[in-house]
């Protein structure tokens, strides 16, 4: 008994060093290459200078990339939030004509129809509406793609609500609008966020969408914008890479931290977060 | 302050799901008014279309002496608590009390004062700048029949008032509830599944089953004379003995007693056809010493103690089923032979269809 | 689905809507269903718009010679089925088609599910710190933005100085052009197990301790105690993470940021062919046909995945 649970211990401190040597190891360089005066691919101890964000700061692309991400993800984040409250809010609380074929259609529709399998049309039916190379074009299919999503994850959300807490302000008189400025929004606030943080993290890292529909280096996003620097010829400039990852990447870390300090990193109907 | 008046009253669900049938009943100016039945008999439908949270599909509705029956809830003047309570968890006691006084535009300050005030009547005072969540569930309760008085209705109505709290508090809700109403003397609705939650306290009590009033009367009325057996079987906390029998030429026939003369005495008003009937009578009011015209002899089974009280089950002869309440220490051994014996006045009894059939109090 | 089974899942979120009560009401908030349609709208116009729409363009496209350039841009050409039987016929395709199986079976079916599992099983005992670090790095390789993941992979097999060689003293070897598949099969395992992760924990804490302890005193080691409480109790999670991790990982962009589908076609899954036919080649009504096949796939996954929802509920 002692020597196999010995063995036991053994066998899980064993699995869970390469656990986190399969998963750190390759994360160590966007921590590590930042700050080396002379970036190699490889991880290797820094001699922490700042000098490669000197770098980055004088790259003509990168800032801007930067700020058309805040844009796209802010606009999609505020349309997908917005629209889907209220469609939510409906499908939940009031028994319209078709809803159930409604919600079995965003069901489907949200797994199936996805940005991969409808790129050509997508990119085909932005060539017709004149969107190509227009940053509110990506934020509409965006939009469009994350929505059935949204309205499905709210929509437990609201359905979760007891319904007593509206009818109860109704019975004190108050009319539809208040009843949702009074009482719904504040009591699904919660879900909200997660929409919203859902949509903005979804948005910061998308690469296809942008990368198929934006042509003009001055409106890519910085998701576009990491994979030029990397893939175009030439010798990769690793100095901008590095530095450009971590300032890239850190406001998803932070979103992270917040979320789980926050809520804890709870599950939502398998939806990436 | 406002009777209710409700006539006619039907509401059918789509899918032609009936939850209410036909309904005529009247709630006096000021009393307080128990809605009683199992699961499922329209009782929570009927008190949320009287709230107007339900439309009604025919039939109408007077709160006073108007006609609500087409009234948006916030245009009738009632106020309804709800099973849970559904205070908003984002606002404080005080916002709470005072949603209705927002919604009439009432002014900041004159809404706190008055919400101060109700809090105060219900001992609410030290609680007033806490959210819902960090109260017990009493306290919640109170909250929300204060949140109900704010807007000073003409008619409360409560679902389920006391279900959501536990045993021992419940009973001290009830006494609670019932001073609360005659204190602010407004006309009460209050739904309810418990039996004796209504006995307790109401003033009249509504049973009903499958969208329909099945009695009405006073809680005293009710448990001594159940208008029918479904009633007979939902009342009183112990089981009502529920035997069968048959009248033959107005005499009553009850298992091992076929033929006792006796029993057909004292049999008065409405005319009894011969038939297969129900006699019933409650445990409460039998004895064991087998001393009446009416005796079922039985050997005892078991014995129950309700504290102040045992229940004791006796078998018949004839394989029938008495159970008889008797006062703690006069309880009768197991195996004992004894003589069952309902109270001289007490014996109901139930034609074919289940409807009371002895109206006089007099039977045997 | 069935019309009765359709109404079996109403009827049964209407008796736990409220107790008591006889039916859910129709309208709680008191909208009117005017309004309440008004509401919907708009969200629905914009998936019509850009989901709908862009999913039935793919049949209209399928059946043209549409190219992005060159007289079939102006004007296509109606071409029936010939897009779909040169697909059929046209060996990259085919390739294709094999390597996204390879990948989805390889790392989403085997890697992700294997690996998801045996960290929620593992993570339950050890102590609070270990768990919360390696949960972050797990979550943390799987929301950080694709380009990003995608070159600190690039950065992390390059023959060129990557740790990977480092370490296993194998310098110059060029993963990512050697073994392409086995490359992004690992690196999707790395990318998407948070999810099965996730998920596994989840439906583990619903697995009743009680089970597990009277298991335990029947004297059911852990392989015992896995195959006759935890398995049993979870299988309706497996299925759906398999599902789910399937479609994600049959639809998944990322290999392109790793390999662009090469060296020679190597590592070119279907999302990839896509990209490169149709949008790169200039081929969109071939792509499109593509794009169409790839959507039955996606339907036939979707539909046993909102059965199996119906079905728990």
């Amino acid at each position: 008994m002692r020597t196999r649970s010995v063995v036991g211990r053994l066998a899980l401190v064993a699995f869970l060093a390469a656990v986190l040597a399969f998963w750190a190891l390759p994360m160590l360089w966007l921590v590590t290459a930042p700050f080396d005066s002379q970036p190699g691919l490889d991880v290797s101890w820094p001699d922490w200078t700042l000098a490669n964000f000197q770098k980055l700061s004088e790259n003509p692309y990168a800032f801007s990339s930067l700020q058309n991400s805040v844009y796209l993800a802010v606009g999609t984040m505020l349309g997908v939030t917005a629209l889907a409250a209220l469609a939510a809010y409906s499908l939940s609380r009031v028994r319209i004509p078709g809803r159930n074929g409604i919600l079995y259609g965003l069901l489907l529709l949200s797994s199936i129809v996805t940005g991969t399998a409808a790129m050509v049309p997508i990119f085909q039916l932005m060539f017709q509406l004149n969107l190509i190379d227009d940053r509110s074009g990506v934020i509409l299919v965006l939009t469009g793609g994350l929505l059935p999503a949204a309205i499905f994850i709210l929509k437990d959300f609201m359905d979760a609500t007891p319904k007593s807490y509206e009818e109860s302000a109704r019975v004190f008189g108050a009319s539809p609008t208040q009843v949702l400025r009074h009482v719904v929004l504040p009591i699904v606030r919660p879900g909200l966020a997660t929409i919203a943080v859902w949509a903005l993290v979804n948005v910061w890292s998308d690469f296809l969408t942008a990368y198929i529909l934006l042509r003009d280096p001055a409106k890519i996003p910085a998701g576009v914008v990491m994979y030029t620097f990397y893939s175009e010829g030439g010798q990769a400039n690793l100095p901008l890479i590095s530095a450009f990852s971590l300032v890239y990447a850190l406001p998803v870390v932070a979103l992270y931290l917040f979320v789980n300090r926050r809520y804890g990193f709870r599950f939502h109907g398998g939806i990436k977060s | 302050m406002a009777s209710i008046r409700i006539d006619g009253l039907t509401k059918v669900y789509p899918g032609d799901v009936t939850a209410i049938d036909g309904l005529d009943v009247t709630v006096e100016d000021g009393s307080f008014f128990a809605l009683l039945g199992p699961s499922g008999c329209g009782k929570t439908t009927l008190l949320r279309t009287i709230a107007g949270l339900e439309e009604a599909s025919g039939g109408s509705i007077s709160i006073g002496d108007r006609d609500v029956t087409r009234l948006a809830p916030g245009d009738r003047n009632v106020a309804m608590v709800f099973q849970d309570y559904a205070l908003f968890p984002h606002m404080t006691v005080t916002d709470n009390i005072a949603y209705p006084l927002r919604i009439k535009k009432v002014g900041r300050s004159e809404r706190a004062a008055k919400a101060a005030e109700t809090g105060e009547g219900l001992g609410l005072s030290a609680l007033m700048a806490r959210r819902p969540g960090e109260l017990s569930g009493g306290q919640q309760q109170r909250v929300a029949l204060a949140r109900a008085m704010a807007c000073q209705p003409d008619v409360f109505l409560l679902d389920e008032p006391l279900s959501n709290l536990d045993a021992r508090l419940r009973l001290e809700a009830r006494t609670f509830l019932k001073r609360l109403q005659k204190d602010l003397g407004v006309t009460t609705v209050f739904v309810t599944h418990d039996q004796s939650e209504a006995l307790a306290m109401a003033d009249q009590i509504a049973v009903m089953e499958a969208g329909r009033i099945r009695q009405l009367g006073t809680p005293s009325e009710i448990f001594r004379r159940p208008a029918n057996t479904f009633v007979a079987n939902f009342i009183g906390s112990t089981p009502m003995n529920m035997l069968p029998g048959k009248l033959v030429g107005g005499v009553l026939q009850v298992g091992a007693l076929e033929g006792v003369d006796a029993v057909a005495a004292g049999w008065a008003g409405r005319e009894a056809p011969d038939g297969e009937v129900t006699v019933a009578f409650r445990p409460e009011y039998a004895r064991v010493d087998g001393k009446g015209p009416l005796v079922f002899e039985g050997t005892v089974e078991t014995t129950e103690s309700l504290g102040a009280s045992v229940l004791v089950t006796a078998r018949t002869d004839d394989g029938q089923r008495v159970q008889v309440v008797v006062p703690e220490g006069e309880e009768p051994e197991v195996g004992a032979v004894v003589g069952v014996a309902p109270a001289s006045g007490r014996v109901l009894v139930y034609d074919a269809e289940g409807e009371l059939l002895s109206p006089s109090s007099s039977v045997p | 689905m069935t019309a009765t089974a359709d109404r079996k899942v109403r009827s049964n979120r209407e008796a736990g809507a409220r107790a008591g009560g006889p039916v859910d009401s129709i309208d709680a908030a008191g909208l009117g269903r005017a309004r309440a349609a008004g509401l919907v709208a708009p969200a629905l116009v914009l998936v019509l718009a850009f989901l709908v729409v862009p999913a039935a363009w793919t049949v209209y496209l399928g059946v043209t010679d549409y190219r992005l350039t060159g007289i079939q841009a102006a004007n296509p050409e109606f071409v029936g089925l010939d897009n779909f039987t040169a697909a059929l016929a046209d060996p990259d395709f085919r390739n294709s088609l094999w390597l996204t199986l390879l990948f989805v079976l390889g790392s989403a079916i085997v890697g992700q599910t294997v690996a998801g599992f045996a960290l929620a099983w593992t993570l339950r005992t050890v102590p609070k710190l270990v768990r919360s670090v390696v949960e972050t790095l797990v979550l943390l390789a799987w929301i950080l933005p694709s380009s990003i993941v995608a070159f600190l992979w690039v950065a992390y097999l390059s023959g060129d100085g990557g740790t990977l060689n480092a370490m296993l003293q194998t310098s110059g070897t060029e993963w990512l052009l050697e073994h392409p598949m086995a490359s992004i099969i690992v690196f999707n395992t790395w990318r998407g197990t948070a999810f099965s992760m996730l998920l596994f924990s989840a439906a583990l804490g619903a697995v009743p301790p009680s089970q597990l302890e009277s298991a335990r005193l029947a004297g059911a080691g852990a392989f015992a105690q896995l195959r006759d409480v935890v398995l049993p109790h979870i299988r309706g999670h497996v299925l759906t993470n398999t599902l789910l991790i399937s479609l994600w990982t049959f639809n998944d962009f990322s290999p392109y940021l790793l390999t662009a589908g090469g060296p020679n076609h190597a590592s070119e899954t279907l999302p990839v062919f896509i990209y490169n036919k149709a949008l790169y080649g200039g081929q969109l009504g071939y792509g499109s046909a593509i794009s169409f096949i790839m959507l039955l796939i996606n339907l036939v996954i979707a539909l046993f995945y909102v059965r199996l929802l119906r079905e728990r509920r």
